[in-house]
This record gives C-alpha cells, sequence and structure tokens, in this order.
C-alpha cells in the first residue's frame, strides 16, 4: 500500500516538476535579450500600480509600447485607485493609476497628473420608449429597484426592466460608484456579461434599461439624457455629463527616460488611438 | 519481431488511456486546489445553503444558483425527452426508409449547430416570444429549459434509436406472433428491453444540459435571486463561473472555482444515482 502511494506521489512530482520547468522555459523566451531592433535603445522597467478600472486599459497600452521598445518591461499592477496614488507618493511604482479625481487630502503630495483618458457611461433605454431624460437621482432609484415603474418618471404605466452587468465588471463598478453611491444595485436586475448583450437585450425589450460605456453607444438604443445633458463624448470632456471619470495617470518628481518615452507614447497618437478603441474617450 | 509490434501498440494504446485519466486528475486537482480554501475559510454551509451572492463583500451564498442549475435541467427533460425518445421510437419502428433518410440528417445538423447560435437565437426570438405570450421578462427558467430542450435533442435521438434497432429481432417476432399488436409491441417489449440504452440517453442529455453554459447565459437572465415562478430569471452554475471569470480576483476567483467543485459533486451524484436503477426489468 504504501509503495503504491510512493509511486503516485512521484509521478505527482515529476508532472509537477515538468510543469515548473516548461512555465520557466516560456518566461525566459519572453524576457527582452538585447534586442535589435531598439530605437533610442531604451532599457529599463516601469511598474504601473492602481485602478483596477484602468488596469485593462494600461495593459492594452504596455503591450503595445513594449512590442515597440524591446529592452522595457511594462508591469501592471491593480490595487485600487488609493492605493495608485499611494504607489506614486512612495515611489513603489513609477506611475501611479487612479479612475476619479484625486481628492483634497492627496493634493499635497506633489505628484503630477496626466489624464490619460475619460471614461463615460450612457443610461440606454429602447428607441420606442417616451422617456428621454432622467435626473441623476432618479436613476439611482431605478437601478437601486425604488422605482419600479416607467410611469413614475414620466414615461407608460409599465414595468421597469433593468439590465446590469456582471459584478467585477469595470463599466458596474464605475456605475455603481457614480450613479448608485451608498444604494445598491436592484438584485433582480438581469445580468448580463458583456456590453454587446446589455445593449441586444434593451433592443429586444421596449421596457427595459441599462447602462453601457460612452464608447459603445449608437444608434440601436436611445441614451438618455442625465440632468438634461446628452450622453456624448463632448459632453464628457467639458465635464457637463454626470455619468464619467477621468483616467489619471500619476507621476512624482522628475520622470525617469523610460517612464517619460512611455507616458509621452500614451499621450501621443498611437496611444490616444488605443484608448478609443478600448471604447473609452481620448483625452485630447 | 511480431511480439514486439503487438507490444508497442498496446502500450501506445495504454497510453491514449492513461492520458485522458491523467486530464480529468489534473482538472479535478485544479479545480480543488483553488476552490477549497475559500470553501474551508467560509465553511461549506455558507455556500450551499446561502442565498446571497455578492462575491466582492464576501457573500458567496451557492443555493440560487444551485436550484436555478437543477429547475433549467429538469425543465429541459421534461419537455426534451418525451419529444426524443418518442422521435427515436419513431425512426427505429415506424418510419420508412424515406423518411428516415430526411429525419436523421436534420437531427444531426441540430447537433453541429454551436451553442451561442441556440442563445442568439433564444436571446432575439424565444425571450422578446415569451415575454409577449406569457408575460414576466421573457428571461427565464422557461427559455432557458426550451433552448436546452432542443440542444439534447439529437444526443438523446441518436442513441435511444440505436439502443432501440439493438433490441434482438425475435423478441419482437415472437411479440407479434402471439397476437400483440405493434404498438403493444413497442410499449411491452421493445422499450422495456432498451431501457438501459434510453436511460444512458437521457443521462448524458442532462449531462449536456447541466454543462451547457453559452446558449444558457443569453436567455436565463443571470440573476442570482431564488426564482418564484418558471417565468422567473436565475442563474445557473455554469452561468455563474462564465459570467464573472473575466474579472474576478482573490477570493472572488476562488468563490467561482468552488462553484465548480459544488458542480462537480452534483454531476457525480447525479451519475451515481442512475448507475443505481437496475440494467433491465425485473433485475
Amino acid at each position: 500500500m504504501l509503495k503504491k502511494n510512493n509511486k503516485v506521489m512521484l509521478i505527482f512530482a515529476l508532472i509537477l516538476t515538468a510543469v515548473v520547468a516548461f512555465s520557466g522555459c516560456g518566461k525566459k523566451e519572453v524576457a527582452p535579450q538585447d534586442a535589435n531592433g531598439e530605437k533610442a535603445g531604451l532599457s529599463g522597467s516601469v511598474t504601473i500600480a492602481g485602478s483596477t478600472s484602468v488596469q485593462p486599459l494600461s495593459e492594452e497600452l504596455a503591450k503595445a509600447f513594449m512590442a515597440k521598445n524591446t529592452g522595457v518591461t511594462v508591469n501592471v499592477q491593480g490595487g485600487g485607485s488609493s492605493a495608485g496614488v499611494k504607489a506614486a507618493n512612495e515611489g513603489a511604482a513609477q506611475i501611479g493609476a487612479s479612475s476619479r479625481e484625486i481628492k483634497e487630502s492627496e493634493k499635497g503630495m506633489g505628484l503630477t497628473e496626466h489624464k490619460i483618458a475619460l471614461d463615460g457611461i450612457a443610461i440606454v433605454v429602447n428607441p420606442k420608449n417616451e422617456v428621454a431624460e432622467l435626473t441623476l437621482d432618479q436613476a439611482k432609484k431605478i437601478f437601486s429597484g425604488e422605482i419600479k415603474n416607467w410611469k413614475e418618471v414620466g414615461g407608460e404605466n409599465a414595468a421597469i426592466n433593468v439590465v446590469t452587468r456582471e459584478e467585477g465588471s469595470g463599466t458596474r463598478g464605475a456605475f455603481e460608484e457614480i450613479v448608485l453611491k451608498d444604494a445598491k444595485m436592484f438584485n433582480k436586475a438581469i445580468t448580463q456579461p458583456s456590453t454587446g448583450s446589455v445593449k441586444t437585450t434593451v433592443v429586444g425589450d421596449k421596457n427595459g434599461i441599462g447602462y453601457i460605456s460612452l464608447g459603445s453607444l449608437d444608434n440601436a438604443v436611445k441614451g438618455v439624457k442625465i440632468d438634461g445633458v446628452e450622453p456624448t463624448t463632448d459632453n464628457v470632456k467639458n465635464n457637463s455629463f454626470k455619468i464619467s471619470r477621468p483616467f489619471l495617470y500619476l507621476t512624482k518628481g522628475e520622470m525617469n527616460e523610460v517612464t517619460k518615452a512611455y507616458i509621452d507614447f500614451v499621450m501621443g497618437e498611437e496611444g490616444q488611438k488605443i484608448v478609443v478603441e478600448s471604447h473609452f474617450i481620448s483625452a485630447k | 519481431m511480431k511480439k514486439l509490434h503487438e507490444n508497442m501498440i498496446e502500450k501506445l494504446l495504454l497510453v491514449s488511456a492513461v492520458a485522458a485519466i491523467f486530464v480529468v486528475a489534473l482538472i479535478t486537482y485544479f479545480i480543488f486546489a483553488d476552490g477549497l480554501p475559500v470553501m474551508q475559510k467560509y465553511g461549506l454551509a455558507h455556500f450551499i445553503t446561502g442565498i446571497d451572492w455578492h462575491p466582492l463583500e464576501g457573500h458567496f451564498g451557492l443555493l440560487p444558483m444551485i436550484v436555478g442549475s437543477f429547475l433549467v435541467t429538469l425543465g429541459a427533460l421534461l419537455i426534451g425527452v418525451p419529444l426524443s425518445v418518442g422521435c427515436a421510437i419513431f425512426l427505429a419502428e415506424i418510419a420508412p426508409k424515406q423518411v428516415t433518410g430526411l429525419v436523421k440528417p436534420a437531427i444531426e445538423l441540430l447537433a453541429g449547430i454551436p451553442s451561442v447560435v441556440y442563445g442568439f437565437y433564444g436571446l432575439v426570438i424565444l425571450v422578446p416570444f415569451i415575454r409577449e405570450v406569457f408575460g414576466g421578462r421573457g428571461f427565464s427558467i422557461v427559455s432557458g429549459s426550451i433552448v436546452l430542450a432542443i440542444m439534447i435533442l439529437p444526443t438523446i435521438v441518436n442513441i435511444s434509436e440505436d439502443a432501440i434497432r439493438a433490441v434482438p429481432k425475435d423478441y419482437k417476432e415472437g411479440s407479434l406472433a402471439l397476437g400483440a399488436t405493434h404498438w403493444q409491441t413497442i410499449k411491452k417489449v421493445i422499450v422495456p428491453s432498451a431501457r438501459s440504452g434510453i436511460l444512458t440517453a437521457i443521462v448524458l442529455g442532462m449531462g449536456r444540459a447541466i454543462g451547457e453554459t453559452m446558449a444558457v447565459i443569453m436567455v436565463v437572465g443571470n440573476v442570482s435571486v431564488l426564482p418564484e415562478s418558471i417565468l422567473d430569471p436565475v442563474r445557473t452554475l455554469t452561468g455563474n463561473i462564465a459570467i464573472e471569470m473575466s474579472y474576478a480576483a482573490g477570493e472572488h476567483s476562488q468563490a467561482l472555482f468552488a462553484t465548480g467543485i459544488v458542480l462537480f459533486v452534483i454531476i457525480m451524484i447525479l451519475n451515481l444515482l442512475v448507475t443505481l436503477v437496475p440494467k433491465r426489468v425485473g433485475e
């Protein structure tokens, strides 16, 4: 019996060793090896830490930047906006990422803000719905389940079918933060795992209401005015549309060469193109 | 020389067999390694009997999803089994050759349609239809069951038909010779003899239904609240994993693996229950 057990253990150990060894191999190949295509001979590493909402965008940007500068490694980490501010201030990361304006208490730290993108969320209804305008407070009550009928907000007498995104989604996170604040998402809201399926659901349901990132808004659904302001990229840029937030990169003091090159890349034409492709709004 | 050759082939076949077991073992190991710690931390009861699923706040109640999976699968079997067993009997016993030649490829085509297509069809046609006809929000247990019932048709039809065709001709001839009608023969002799094969077919169909993810996500609404009627939206266990995995981190991601463990155990129990059913009548 004991012998059999030993054998099984041995096989298992061998497998684990193999797995570890192979994964090691993979990493080595990825690591920069004095590549030939470097333009300015840029090398080194940059660490970006902070907002998990900015993280997917940072990863896309980092990938494109590393493809251009093979000697550079860009590490992207999460942790949240507050952790990002802290990391930049303490030098734990060259760049701190934040998906909110920095607070009064954080202003004294001497951080430089780089607004890399804007994130706006449109509340959408079926084009046949009469309701074209909501206040931020009505939106909050609808999505927390307090207002249940369209007639309460000036529509016809029909139940409101709320559509939301799954927990953990960045769009949902931003929406809860800006619109719901202390309230909880209506627990019987239909949950759809992507912007596309939220849209399809609202298109197929005259009484549906959902929210999508502003970059994905098109004519299939109707984006309602919030406090009288149309959900357009211009209105996000001039700060009049309420459901929006900035994506900030924060640096402290003099940036080193690699960090500066990365930020220049992000703010430049190519970087901003990636921002738009990721359904965010260009900061320019 | 010949012996060496034989040996090699045998070893090769052994390797293929072991590979399958190996993969299953690895998957099991990783699901448990990732999911168990969080289950131990919060306790099994928290997962199985909890009705709150707020993974970002440390509430990991899976009961609504367990009930959801169960009801959607049950519904699919209620709709799908009579249809497909009926179809199998028709194909094997009643249909003339030309009709079989038409129906069989159609059913096989059904098996070849990707699940996301079923889901999309359900989302744009079935969900609004149910909303118009039965009321409610359309995203419901019924929608999920109907889509799944269609998806398990080919599995159950094909395997049941084979089982029915495998019943020895003598049985049928004997029954007819005793003066039984065709329907009496089907009901009393052929179907009972093919029972074990038909059961296998149903189990495989059930496995497909409980494991199906994409098509179900698109039509059931994915609400993690206990349903009150069959027109209420639900979330299934597989759906829970698929919907949230892309952004989950830390305990949230571990809780999704724990969902996998629950699903794994449920499927094991179902399979076990089925093996307990006697293979033939009278046993």
